[in-house]
């Protein structure tokens, strides 16, 4: 902490000053100089275009059954991951199971961000007793092991993607909603809020410019660590039969029903894993390399 | 201190009571009417006028969640519908051993996660550190369901070391440590089950370490020739506090969580349970079965606020 | 911005140079401590308790006081940043927020204040500029012309705007970040401005600079000050008249060489005696304030001062001294019981 001593006026300094990038372009800046985020992100990028393009990529339909072709090696007649116990081609299965698989971390977290993320701002502006609402609220679904809550709900519901996705909602709300209610009370108490509401603006117009810009870099940070906890969570829930149902491909779901394969083709069992660790580890780097990308000290 | 614990226990009655009331409405969650999902599709008109009776289902919600709240107290939590035992004593029969693997995987993770997290806090940001912080975020990134299955080729396909699934012989009476039979069932599950706890009790006591060491009165300690030895000695004491109550909540954690592993290995625990429930849509089961997990996580979490408020002394003051 | 010239009066000046520019009359606010689950009140802090005071226009009033006695509060309460639980504020005859007189956005766009956090006074995500320009553009005026403003402001604060104007406040020094403080507070073209604590966290060399600039800019822009600070020789050196306050209330008021050179209250004279002088012939015989000012959750009985006074006596802790003017002197207000004859107090007669 060294406070330059300027004289006064300081009119026309001789050197010139480094460029302000602002906020946003120094976490640009910093993530385009870290190869590791980048790289990472990249593999993600490849994930998720794959099971976009999963109809256009696929060598084979991954619903064609066969007989004769059950639990074969990679390689073996085209099939290059091999086939499943139903002889169905793993490649092909793999490629469409990522869309469901991507879809359980993504959108519940895009769910929470939303609505914890939108009460945890209205707790933190608010205080006083709306605050303590909805905290108390959110603290008693805090009191469930996160499992254990998407495993009752959905396991209440039913199965179907759909319960699942609504569990997983419900089973981020609490910490989204937690994260922005301390950024918003962290900055609510900043001068800078008061001084904007000094100059007689509107409301809407203190909240918008001052207070939502610095609030949401924790909550996105938070919410992207989240989206693996998401991937990991679901393929659990479609590994206890609580996701997709069958025939449709889902790497948790595959990960379950081909553990009878474990005795003939080993490989065969652990290949959806392998595609869950993937992502999950793509996505964490991701949110790592953007947390430090944005801990600008201000 | 005692004031503390009067608070404590003041702001957890509200969240236990928020708990069971999820638990409770976690039957009305379930689509279709509440008494098909609580009861057999083969039960009699009696059976049904006696449940209905009991819970009073044409009663408004409020007063069923009374009633209901009302058996659970008296240690009621209704039949499972698949084996028609009560059950409270479905979960007597599973609880001890869903208790014994997170108790043996937090301990286990315990000496090995204090190892990685005071190297890596030793010198942080040397190249150890970012060695045990990378292999700390593949093993968040890691579905431990998928390594149990992982472990399971290896060590009982293609090596046959060890047993793949169950408890092995007269598997959910006492566990016996001495038993080698039994001993060689519960290493898998423990080995999975501890990955995730090694991940966070090391980058807790990591964090802890690596402050004290950043501290002044370490370079004066330094300064004044105090062996390295005594240094790291008093950095591990500092970090025990905080080690230990994430060690307890890991543990409620993991009683809740283990559902994954434990159906991975047929482990008949609570998580086992619950797998089955889930599989034979047996509501009862799944609602008993979460609602004493649940409880037990509220608990271990107070157990541990109120160690840590007990060590701190800033606290104290409530 | 060119300055307003001095014999021309301002259009928005309304009862003329004799009508002070604010009037408070016995202005309170006690916060409310809430605690249990259901959040009820369980204690109230008397942060501000009745407060009466009036500035003058083109005077700088100067408040000062321990931290914790309620300055900031007051500054925050004449912004109508936090809502008083009762008194009056009136702006050049208007009451503040009754429907006759002003409203409390036609308030703010004439006095304005400058923060003493410089650093979180400023929105880390905006350039500095940006924040200068916030309050204009939200009052309707054009994106380019608001921003045209703000470097015109910059530049007559002595930042270089085309240098500083884009930066974000952590490119910016304490002192450079607390000038576009007093830009952004001018913005509006206000004609009183708080400063709380404003030189208070800033190095000496750049307090006296910042301090020379607050007074230019009131003479330039014809402005009043409520000068707001801990530091009594820099309060002494801006200020017209000094309110001197203790746990919320007013407890001398009066000229500022007066209050230097013949203070009053017990209080003030602690004060003075205890900063460290630089002429020993000026120092007070008076033994410095000891231990921490009490609880203003539970403010002592009386005189509230009378916990740490030399001169307590039974009467102050039993009656509360009223504010009253003090012999010998124009325009010069204690609340001490000393000074008024009538109080019953062993010295009230024999000091004056």
């Amino acid at each position: 902490m060294s406070v330059t001593t300027t004289p006064a006026p300081v009119l026309a300094p001789p050197l010139a000053a480094p460029r302000s990038r602002g906020y946003w372009g120094t976490v640009g800046y910093r993530l385009r100089h870290d190869p590791v985020t980048l790289f990472f992100g990249a593999l993600l990028l490849m994930i998720i275009l794959s099971a976009l393009f999963a109809p256009w990529l696929s060598p084979f339909d991954p619903y064609k059954e066969s007989i004769i072709r059950r639990l074969k090696v990679p390689g073996y007649m085209g099939h290059l991951l091999g086939t499943d116990e139903l002889g169905r081609d793993m490649l092909s299965r793999l490629l469409h199971g990522g869309r469901i698989t991507l879809m359980m971390g993504f959108v519940p977290v895009l769910v929470a961000t939303l609505v914890g993320g939108g009460l945890g701002i209205l707790a933190g502006l608010a205080g006083g007793r709306v605050n303590a609402l909805i905290m108390r609220v959110m603290d008693v679904f805090y009191a469930f092991p996160s499992v254990l809550l998407a495993v009752a709900i959905s396991g209440a519901m039913g199965g179907g993607v759909f319960n699942a996705l609504l569990a997983l909602s419900l089973v981020f709300i609490p910490p989204l909603c937690r994260v922005a209610e301390t950024a918003t009370t962290q900055v609510r108490n900043l001068d800078f809020v008061d001084a904007a509401r000094a100059t007689g603006a509107k409301l809407h117009l203190v909240l918008w410019h001052h207070v939502l810009g610095n609030v949401l870099g924790p909550i996105l940070v938070y919410a992207s660590g989240m989206i693996s906890v998401g991937i990991l969570l679901g393929s659990g829930l479609s590994f206890l039969g609580l996701g997709v149902k069958p025939p449709e491909p889902d790497w948790g779901l595959m990960l379950n029903t081909l553990r009878q394969a474990i005795y003939v083709n080993p490989l065969l069992a652990a290949l959806p894993g392998i595609a869950i660790f993937l992502t999950s580890v793509s996505i964490n780097m991701v949110s790592d390399g953007l947390r430090s990308a944005m801990d600008v000290r201000l | 201190m005692l004031l503390h614990l009067q608070r404590r226990l003041l702001a957890v009655l509200p969240i236990a009571l928020g708990v069971s009331m999820i638990c409770f409405l976690l039957v009305y969650l379930a689509p279709g009417d509440p008494l098909q999902t609580l009861l057999p599709p083969d039960a009699d008109a009696e059976t049904v006028a006696k449940l209905k009776q009991l819970y009073g289902l044409d009663r408004p919600l409020p007063l069923q969640y009374l009633a209901w709240l009302w058996q659970v107290m008296g240690g009621d939590l209704g039949q499972s519908i698949a084996t028609g035992r009560p059950v409270l004593s479905e979960i007597r029969r599973s609880l001890g051993n869903t208790v014994l693997l997170a108790a043996v995987a937090v301990l286990i993770a315990f000496p090995l996660a204090m190892l990685l997290g005071t190297i890596a806090g030793y010198r942080s940001g040397g190249w150890m550190d970012r060695g045990v912080t990378g292999t700390a975020i593949l093993g968040v990134s890691l579905p431990n369901y998928w390594l149990g299955i992982v472990l399971v080729i290896l060590f009982s396909v293609e090596l046959g070391w060890l047993p793949a699934s169950g408890m092995g012989p007269d598997g959910s009476g006492t566990f016996n440590p001495l038993h080698w039979e039994q001993l060689r069932h519960i290493i898998l599950p423990v080995v999975t089950l501890s990955m995730i706890p090694v991940g966070i009790i090391a980058r807790t006591a990591r964090a802890s370490i690596s402050e004290v060491m950043a501290q002044d009165f370490v370079t004066t300690l330094r300064a004044n020739g105090l062996p390295e030895r005594r240094v790291l000695r008093h950095a591990v004491k500092n970090a025990l506090p905080s080690v230990l109550a994430v060690m307890g909540l890991q543990f409620g954690a993991l009683m809740g969580g283990s559902i994954l592993v434990e159906t991975v290995f047929a482990w008949p625990g609570t998580g086992f349970l619950l797998s089955k429930a889930i599989l034979t849509r047996d509501i009862p089961v799944l609602q008993g079965t979460i609602l004493v997990l649940a409880m037990i996580f509220v608990a271990t979490n107070l157990a541990v606020d109120l160690f840590q408020s007990s060590l701190d002394p800033r606290i104290k003051r409530g | 911005m060119s300055a307003a010239p001095l014999f021309l009066r301002d259009p928005r000046d309304v009862g003329g140079p004799a009508q002070p520019l604010l009037d408070v009359r016995d202005l309170r606010k006690h916060f409310p401590i809430r605690g249990g689950a259901l959040q009820r009140v369980v204690a109230k802090v008397h942060a501000v308790d009745g407060v009466s005071f009036s500035v003058m226009k083109g005077e700088t009033l100067g408040i000062v006081g321990e931290s914790g006695c309620g300055k900031s509060t007051l500054a925050r309460l004449l912004m109508r940043l936090v809502e008083p639980d009762s008194g009056e504020q009136v702006f050049d005859g208007e009451e503040v927020g009754s429907a006759r007189g002003i409203s409390v956005a036609g308030l703010r766009r004439q006095v304005q204040m400058v923060f003493q956090d410089s650093a979180s006074s400023l929105n880390p995500r905006m350039p500095v500029q940006g924040s200068v320009a916030f309050g204009p553009r939200a009052h309707g005026m054009g994106p380019a012309e608001s921003v045209a403003l703000a470097r015109e402001l910059l530049q007559q604060v002595g930042l270089n705007p085309a240098l500083f104007g884009p930066r974000y406040p952590h490119e910016l020094s304490g002192g450079q970040k607390q000038r576009v403080n007093i830009a952004r507070a001018l913005a509006l073209r206000p004609r009183m401005v708080i400063l709380d604590e404003a030189v208070s966290a800033l190095d000496k060399s750049v307090e006296a600079q910042v301090l020379n600039l607050l007074r230019s800019l009131k003479q330039q822009m014809n402005l009043t000050y409520i000068f707001i600070s801990h530091d009594l020789s820099v309060v002494r050196w801006i200020s017209d008249r000094v309110m001197v306050m203790y746990l919320g209330e007013v407890v001398e008021i009066g000229p500022a060489e007066q209050i230097y050179t013949a203070p009053r209250h017990p209080y003030t004279r602690a004060l003075l005696a205890s900063r460290p002088s630089m002429d020993p012939d000026h120092r007070l015989e008076e033994p410095p304030v000891t231990g921490d000012p009490p609880n203003p959750v539970n403010p002592p009985a009386g005189c509230r001062f009378h916990t740490r006074c030399p001169h307590a006596e039974a009467v102050c802790s039993a009656r509360a001294p009223r504010l009253g003017l003090t012999q010998g002197a124009r325009d010069h207000h204690a609340a001490c019981h000393l000074h008024d004859p009538a109080s019953g107090h062993s010295l009230a007669m024999v000091r004056h």
